[in-house]
């Protein structure tokens, strides 16, 4: 079962009681009505399917109810860093050495 | 409801009697008006307890609590927090009725739950509690 750390509880939690959110770091424009239809739908729909660190949002639904942001590799699915929601993208080379 | 439903000798499972169960939303930074409207200081981390009075508290995620108390008190309790709302803004639903409490005792309890709880029961710390799974319902477990 994959173990997921929890930024909120600072506890190694079941896969099981969290629930993917899609990708993380995606700001709505400020301002939707001066975008074309094309930046609009990549806004929307378009995300980057990449081989490796992957930076995503995830829930812990059946605990403290919180969303947060993680770096997963999506080759192993070892999860290398989470954080709280709202809080800068880390490191991701730095927090793969320290996960290792 | 509060008769014991099994007994063996390594484990017993009751439905324990019926108190007011209340979920608390509250901006930690406003924290200490809810504390003072339940007459408990409230406890900052998740997972952690207070308990005196008959009334318990425990801490369920950065902003929520599940309040416990005497049946005979909920309304009481609801209109403090209606006093308190002026001070600042809060959610308090009264959930009473949307749960029940079971006691699992004995050597064995832990054994019992693990068998539909993902988590690692071992290292939970007498006094705190964790909402989890127990098979596909949410539960808040007490220990």
């Amino acid at each position: 079962m994959l173990l997921i750390h929890g930024p909120y509880c600072d506890d190694t939690l079941p896969e099981l009681e969290f629930a993917y959110a899609g990708a993380a770091h995606i700001a709505r424009p400020a301002d939707p009505m001066s975008l074309s239809d094309e930046e609009w739908r990549d806004f929307l729909y378009v995300r980057s399917n990449p081989r490796g660190l992957h930076a995503e949002r995830w829930r812990y639904i059946h605990g403290c109810g919180r969303f947060f942001n993680a770096s997963r590799d999506t080759v192993g699915d070892k999860f290398s860093v989470t954080y709280k929601a709202g809080k800068p993208r880390p490191d991701l080379e730095k927090a793969v050495q320290m996960s290792k | 409801m509060n008769a014991s439903i099994k007994s063996f000798d390594a484990i017993s499972v009751t439905v324990l009697p019926a108190v007011a169960r209340l979920n608390l939303r509250i901006a930690p930074a406003n924290l200490e008006v809810a504390s003072a409207a339940f007459g408990l200081p409230l406890p900052g981390k998740i997972g952690q307890r207070v308990a005196a009075n008959g009334r318990a508290a425990w801490c369920l995620s950065p902003d929520e609590w599940l309040l416990h108390g005497p049946e005979a008190e909920q309304t009481a309790i609801v209109a403090d927090f209606a006093t308190a709302r002026v001070k600042a803004p809060r959610s308090l639903t009264v959930i009473s009725d949307r749960e029940f409490t079971i006691a699992i005792t004995g050597p064995r309890a832990q054994e019992l739950l693990s068998v539909a709880c993902p988590l690692d029961l071992s290292g939970m710390v007498p006094g705190t509690a964790k909402r989890t799974l127990f098979d596909s319902a949410q539960v808040v477990l007490i220990r």
